[in-house]
């Protein structure tokens, strides 16, 4: 069984966004793997595992990113996590603010169709940056495959991938027919942490950079376009600590405030 | 001079930092609070290879270099010192020094065992009567037929509780020319017959590891399990020291981190007179002389772990790292609590826990004044380094990860 995990580099988790020159800009935030990612790859590792035992041929996990050189390190995160190999797709002409999720989808189908023989593509429901959590369907709809988004627990058997979903109603099973696209969501378990086997291979590991050309690909044309970007207003707050005698008379007080402030 | 650290060190130093970060930081207080080692934190290490991390693939470690140890447990210890201890005695004590001074059969037997994690180890040296005076200490083994009968008290000793072996230091020959010259090493199973131990509780720091005494009677020892020759145990055991000091180095430079990040955090919140306390310039101080401290801590560290790395004697280097990070970490706790104000007094916030951790390592591995004899009897021209038997093995990649 062939595994695709789809990744994604991003600012760190604590990194804070600003527009700047009518550009993103997230500082000199440290870059990290899309921590939504790790789920996808903890769930084609969990895949792979269960998958060595239940069948005689041999299943791999790919971790797949299209970004710049510093991508390599969401991608050797993912090998250190256990994942067989990456692929880096990353071109000159690819500018990241003119690169939305259709042109991502497109890019990552065309590697997936160069790849070949992929049973199984797994994302994250989302990712930190741009949050739009549309690639994975967008991707599968490009494939002609169908699609299983926010996955929990899976469970392959006989051509078919089955998944739980938590519902407001309760829990759902889903299920279609191999080749399907998935994303998934915290309920998969939590990401393993790297071994240190994997942080031996990762740190030796010469990851392949597919180029447009070598995938069939040019230069998507973004479908959606920044027409303005500003930063938020600053909210002008202020503290207020509320005294008295008792606890029922502070009480009472904040009351007051909060009728006259009409925060209620 | 390149100061950089290797791919492989910073995926070590962040897969470290999210263990401690995610597993332990969230239940520290609590098991510190009861005075209780938390109950999978080394089950854990042994699975994540964090208590094999230095050792060969071949000795069932995971290949890693001295600084990746050194970077290890300063991730560790910015969350719990307990953590760190660990290493200090399972790794560096008893597994470094099998490593350095064992065969081939003895590594096989005690090393993988250890470096997977499947065995604790610890080393015990220090006694009720003889700490730092190792010379001094009064444990006995006498030989008898293919074995050794071990008789005395050992205490102080970090996991005497919980570990499975226990590199011990003990006097074979009582009359021999130099005390030093008399005492030889041992790896004793510490499930044996005529083995006692237990914690002691009531200490000022470190109360989530395990700390206590180990009492041998009539302790059969079979003669394989003796590490170098007879009379070689004080030179093993100050080679012990080195590692063991190395990890508490290491480790108290994690803690200046801890106490620099928890004071910038909280000096950033608190005001005071109308602005941030960060923006006084007597706050400042304190957390300039903070960050210059884990500054200096880190650069003694790396280059003791540098010159392991390279297969050079490092005692007086360890020795210059051990003695700063410790007494920087303590002074950064002390400031830390300052910093707080009568928050800092409660255990609320960490920092608390920080300066009673942090006295410890002040005080064993070498308390600062045998230090200061170490440092001064190089600088005198009165001790210099001769030549082991046995020399801890230079990191070579292509052995260690073969």
């Amino acid at each position: 069984m062939k595994i695709i995990a789809c990744i994604k580099q991003v600012p760190d988790s604590e990194a804070k966004v600003r527009a700047e020159d009518r550009k993103v800009s997230w500082g000199e935030s440290p870059l990290v793997i899309n921590p939504f990612d790790e789920y996808a790859v903890e769930g084609a590792l969990q895949q792979k595992e269960a998958q060595s035992g239940a069948s005689s041929s041999l299943s791999t996990v790919t971790a797949l990113c299209i970004g710049p050189e510093s991508a390599r390190e969401a991608l050797k995160h993912a090998l250190a996590m256990g994942a067989d190999d990456a692929i880096l797709i990353s071109d000159p002409a690819l500018d990241a603010e003119r690169l939305d999720t259709l042109g991502a989808a497109r890019l990552l189908t065309a590697a997936i169709q160069k790849i070949g023989d992929v049973d199984m593509v797994m994302f994250g429901r989302q990712t930190l940056d741009n949050g739009a959590g549309i690639t994975p369907a967008q991707t599968a709809r490009l494939l002609g495959w169908p699609m299983l988004g926010l996955s929990g627990q899976i469970k392959v058997q006989d051509g078919n991938v089955s998944v739980e979903r938590v519902i407001e109603e309760g829990r759902q099973t889903v299920s279609a027919k191999l080749p399907a696209v998935l994303s998934v969501v915290q309920s998969i378990g939590e990401p393993r942490y790297p071994s240190f086997m994997g942080i031996r291979k990762a740190s030796k590991a010469n990851i392949p950079v597919w180029s447009l050309s070598d995938v069939g690909a040019s230069a998507p044309e973004p479908i959606v376009k920044r027409t303005e970007l500003m930063n938020p207003p600053v909210r002008d707050t202020a503290v207020e600590i509320i005294s008295g005698e008792s606890p029922a008379e502070i009480a009472e007080k904040l009351a007051d405030k909060i009728l006259a402030e009409k925060v209620l | 001079m390149d100061f950089s650290l290797s791919q492989e060190q910073q995926m070590t130093q962040k897969m470290v930092r999210e263990f401690a970060q995610k597993e332990i930081a969230p239940v520290i207080k609590e098991y510190d609070r009861k005075q209780e080692p938390i109950p999978f934190a080394l089950k854990r290490m042994g699975e994540l290879g964090i208590l094999g991390l230095p050792f060969p693939v071949r000795y069932g470690g995971a290949g890693m270099d001295y600084v990746a140890l050194g970077l290890a447990c300063e991730e560790l210890e910015a969350v719990d010192t307990s953590l760190r201890v660990v290493m200090s005695v399972h790794t560096g004590l008893c597994g470094m020094t099998v490593l350095q001074w064992g065969t081939e059969e003895q590594k096989q037997k005690f090393l993988v065992p250890l470096a997977r994690g499947e065995k604790i180890g610890c080393g015990a040296f220090t006694e009720p009567g003889a700490g730092s005076d190792v010379a001094a200490m009064r444990a006995s083994a006498k030989r008898d037929g293919d074995s050794y009968i071990l008789n005395g008290e050992k205490m102080w000793i970090s996991l005497a509780a919980l570990a499975d072996l226990a590199l011990v230091t003990v006097k074979t020959n009582p009359s021999a020319r130099k005390p030093s010259e008399g005492l030889s090493c041992f790896i004793v199973d510490l499930h044996s017959p005529g083995v006692r131990r237990d914690d002691i509780h009531g200490k000022l720091g470190v109360r989530a590891g395990s700390t206590g005494w180990i009492n041998f009677q009539d302790v059969k020892v079979p003669a394989d399990n003796r590490i170098g020759e007879e009379g070689e145990g004080f030179k093993i055991t100050m080679s012990a020291f080195d590692h063991g000091r190395y990890t508490v180095a290491s480790g108290a430079t994690g803690m200046i981190r801890a106490c620099l990040e928890a004071s910038v955090s909280y000096a950033r919140t608190r005001t005071t007179f109308g602005k941030p306390i960060a923006e006084h310039q007597l706050i400042k101080e304190k957390i300039a002389k903070m960050a210059q401290d884990h500054e200096i801590a880190r650069l003694l560290y790396l280059q003791a772990g540098w010159m392991q790395n390279m297969g050079k004697r490092n005692t007086l280097q360890t020795s210059y790292a051990k003695k700063f990070a410790t007494e920087a970490s303590f002074s950064a706790a002390n400031e830390a609590i300052q910093i707080h104000g009568a928050y800092g007094f409660s255990d609320e916030f960490d920092v608390e826990r920080y300066l009673r951790n942090s006295k410890g390592a002040v005080i064993y591995e070498g308390s600062s004044e045998i230090q200061v004899l170490i440092q001064s009897g190089y600088a005198l021209g009165e001790r210099s380094d001769k030549p082991l038997r046995c020399e801890l093995p230079a990191y070579d990649e292509t052995y260690w990860q073969g």
